[in-house]
């Protein structure tokens, strides 16, 4: 009796494992077919061509292009993650090269706070100081004149946001080049500069590359921080002081309204696939790289 | 008073608690191949690593006592760092080749020293692959990374890399022990040809090896030397009673 | 001489940058806490809003709190029942299935990588496909597919690193797969667990981006799972963006609970962590 129960339930956990690894490899790929579905209607009536270059964005007269959103993300994604980088790198290399491990310590759990900050705190923060430094310091000091909720703004609080997420890799990464190598060189009378530089830079340089592949996709979604900072203005942004509206901030802006405009909901689902297909892409490159470089070390 | 390259007094070092070498005083003979003997975990690394000052990176050591390397204190220089490590080339255990190709393994650290443009550059290189006989295998590939060298080749490669930057001294840390026997050989070989023109050290645990290339050997146990000798004493001869256990392998 | 100078110029850029780190979180904290603490009020944190949260000057924020509570803690619960029979699984049943695990963990990698906004979406369109309205249970739902990923791989990071050994000797007993899975590994690495869950959480209440589509917003404390719900980043979001100031302070006083809650899961986060370290058997 006892063994037959011990049987059910070992039957049981079985099955129940995998009912839940079949939902799990079966997300993505739900994921990815209902949003292609969706946005299967806008494709037809106005191409992927027109939807994605064109300018004119007309949703009333169902014309959909949405060069100056995806304008709008790139401008933002590349200035954060500018940005992030030199701190990021210098940051990185201090903490795995020069600082005690005790330094360290006290710094991971400064990174993790940082990276648990929800967005919609960093937009707040962003708010109170970003967009009034942006637009009280930074564009009167180019001579332009700027509400401060612009482009740069985004930029900013996207490039806060990604620190912890890309030092946690870099860190990781660093970490691997083994000591054996920076010995070899600091024996041939190099200085500890010259060893960061030209060997344990260069030996992390899938890595390091891999770490802002990351950022990239991480920077390309992130909705509500940037959304709250960045203006949310249709347009061609033409400077960093100008207001911009990257992809994501347009689906979070446009739900309420998304049922009562036909084609709407469509147009804006075709914009998640954009995203999801975008992030998909560097997440994937990003992780192989960082695949094959766990297998090398 | 200061008889050879090297001579090493009263050298203590700790690790955090823990004392890893103790009271040590080597006198290394110039021109000689100087065999570091001991178990491992008698600090016959630590001491090389102290040598090169490579041991400074560790967070919590201390060091006390005096290394005199023609008759200056290495340990108390007013001196570069980097001036004291070019004088010693270091060969490690596991090869470790830079993450660059055959040739700039080479330049690296020719250019680090001043060296530049490859006019000047490849025949320094081809030299100095030519001293180790690795030349003839990598003339067609030295654009090819480093890492695609078998081990042998690398460890070669990593002698020729040392002996670019003209040290006096070269330091290796059981450097065939990762190796083929057919590149142990080689490496061993070439050590012998380089005592013309340098003082050697090398750690090792193998008996056979240290009998075999030694000139002078140093006995250390449990971070103390215990004795130290010109080869032929020291194995036909040995004064302690501990030297005479381990020689009959009774460490191992 | 040159190269000196340079190094030394790097070297004060990496220290300026560390330090950095550091002061961007306290002027992010302090920004928050300077701005929310003069409204947080026992009338703030008890009270929901009077008058509509977008133009009433009275009530406070406990529709937000209670609401977040229910979201998340309601997400957290599907996600775990999924999440842990996946990281049994790969750390038991499959653990001689090298590539195929690999391949998982490659998969949920990449859904951990998808922006909260396309689980948004995507739970929109379910939710339209299942005829469900904004509700609690369409958020929970979507924020349960969000913080799924994050939920296996911490937890199957920690399971990955217990010893072949210990469960084969479990099998040598005569155990099932089942009993080892419950009796050794989740007793094994039960603070790692805990770990897990809690870091789900803190995405899960803190995200804005999934339940915009699917949660709605009300003033009201939910009663049932089919009711709209607000929640604190909601109300951060929306509140922020009303012309009346006493509204706007209501925003600031729930962005800084919400940060008090971060800060607690963060910190429990690593209590856990480091307390899983302790007792593991090595």
């Amino acid at each position: 009796m006892a063994l037959k129960l011990r049987k059910f339930k070992d039957q049981f956990s079985s099955l129940w494992i995998k009912i839940s690894l079949f939902f799990v490899v079966l997300l993505p790929v739900v994921i990815t077919l209902s949003l292609l579905y969706k946005s299967m209607f806008v494709l037809e009536t106005n191409g992927l061509k027109e939807l994605l270059f064109s300018s004119v964005w007309r949703p009333l007269a169902g014309q959909f292009g949405f060069w100056p959103f995806i304008i709008s993300s790139l401008w933002v994604t590349i200035l954060g993650l500018l940005i992030t980088t030199p701190i990021c790198m210098f940051s990185a290399i201090f903490l795995t090269q020069y600082s005690s491990s005790r330094l360290l310590r006290f710094m991971q759990p400064v990174i993790d706070i940082l990276a648990g900050i929800p967005s919609v705190i960093y937009g707040v923060w962003g708010i109170l100081i970003i967009v009034p430094m942006v637009g009280r310091y930074l564009a009167p000091l180019f001579g332009i004149e700027s509400t401060g909720f612009s482009i740069l703004a985004g930029g900013l609080v996207l490039s806060v946001m990604l620190i912890p997420f890309i030092l946690n890799v870099l860190i990781e990464v660093f970490k691997t080049v083994p000591v054996e190598l920076s010995e070899a060189s600091l024996s041939l009378g190099a200085t500890k500069w010259q060893t960061i530089k030209f060997v344990v830079v260069r030996k992390s340089f899938a890595g390091i590359i891999s770490a802002f592949g990351l950022g990239l996709s991480r920077a390309f979604g992130e909705t509500i921080a940037v959304l709250m900072v960045v203006g949310n203005v249709v347009g061609l942004p033409k400077s960093i002081f100008d207001p911009g509206y990257p992809l994501p901030a347009l689906i979070a802006n446009n739900y309420g309204e998304m049922l009562s405009i036909p084609m709407y909901d469509s147009a804006l689902m075709f914009a998640a696939l954009i995203l999801l297909v975008v992030v998909m892409f560097f997440n994937f490159l990003s992780r192989l790289a960082i695949i094959r470089l766990e297998k090398k070390a | 008073m200061q008889q050879g390259k090297i001579s090493i007094q009263n050298l203590d070092l700790h690790f955090g608690k823990h004392h890893i070498l103790k009271n040590v005083n080597i006198e290394i003979p110039e021109n000689q191949l100087t065999v570091i003997l001991g178990p491992s975990g008698c600090g016959k690394t630590t001491l090389m690593k102290t040598l090169n000052r490579l041991v400074e990176l560790e967070e919590t050591v201390k060091i006390n006592g005096k290394i005199f390397l023609d008759n200056e204190d290495i340990l108390n220089t007013d001196k570069d760092v980097t001036e004291i490590r070019k004088k010693m080339g270091l060969l490690s255990q596991r090869p470790a080749p830079l993450p660059m190709s055959i040739f700039n393994n080479i330049a690296y650290g020719l250019r680090i020293n001043g060296i530049s443009g490859r006019r000047k550059l490849a025949p320094l290189v081809e030299k100095y692959l030519r001293q180790v006989n690795l030349w003839d295998e990598v003339k067609d590939r030295l654009k090819d990374p480093a890492t695609r060298l078998s081990i042998g080749q690398q460890q070669r490669l990593c002698l020729a890399r040392g002996l670019a930057v003209n040290p006096e001294i070269i330091l290796a840390d059981e450097p065939t022990s990762a190796l083929d026997p057919l590149s142990a050989s080689i490496v061993e070989k070439q050590f012998a040809e380089l005592k013309k023109d340098y003082t050697l050290v090398m750690v090792t645990h193998v008996l056979r090896q240290a009998r075999r290339i030694a000139d002078y050997v140093v006995f250390m146990y449990l971070g103390e030397v215990i004795e130290q000798g010109p080869v032929k004493e020291f194995f036909e001869n040995p004064k302690m009673e501990k030297t005479r256990e381990y020689l009959k392998g009774a460490f191992n | 001489m040159w190269r000196k100078i340079e190094e030394k110029v790097f070297y004060y850029l990496m220290i300026i940058s560390t330090v950095s780190l550091g002061l961007l979180l306290v002027l992010i904290v302090a920004t928050i806490v300077y701005r929310g603490l003069p409204y947080l009020s026992w009338e703030m944190i008890s009270q929901t809003p009077k008058g509509g949260y977008y133009f009433g000057r009275e009530g406070g924020i406990l529709n937000a709190i209670i609401g977040s509570l229910y979201l998340s803690s309601g997400a957290v619960i599907i996600a775990l029942v999924i999440s842990l029979p996946v990281s049994l699984a790969m750390n038991i049943h499959l653990k001689r299935r090298k590539k195929l695990v690999n391949g998982l963990r490659f998969i949920l990698d990449l859904l951990w990588g998808i922006p909260s906004i396309v689980y948004g979406a995507f739970g929109f369109t379910l939710m339209i496909y299942l005829g469900i309205k904004a509700s609690l249970l369409a958020g929970i739902i979507t924020v349960a597919f969000f913080i799924l990923p994050i939920m296996i791989r911490s937890m199957d990071e920690v399971m990955k690193n217990v010893p072949l050994s210990l469960i084969e000797s479990a099998f040598a007993l005569g155990s099932t797969r089942s009993e080892v899975a419950f009796k050794v590994m989740v007793r094994q690495t039960f603070p790692g667990i805990i770990t897990a869950v809690l870091l789900a959480f803190g995405r899960g209440i803190g995200d804005v981006a999934a339940v915009l589509f699917t949660t709605g917003y009300t003033d009201n404390i939910p009663t049932s799972l089919m009711q709209q719900t607000a929640t604190l980043p909601l109300a951060v979001f929306f509140q922020l963006g009303s012309p009346i100031p006493e509204v706007q302070n209501r925003a600031y006083a729930a962005a800084l609970i919400l940060t008090i809650i971060i800060l607690v899961v963060s910190i429990s986060t690593r209590y856990f962590g480091k307390r899983f370290r302790k007792t593991l058997i090595k």
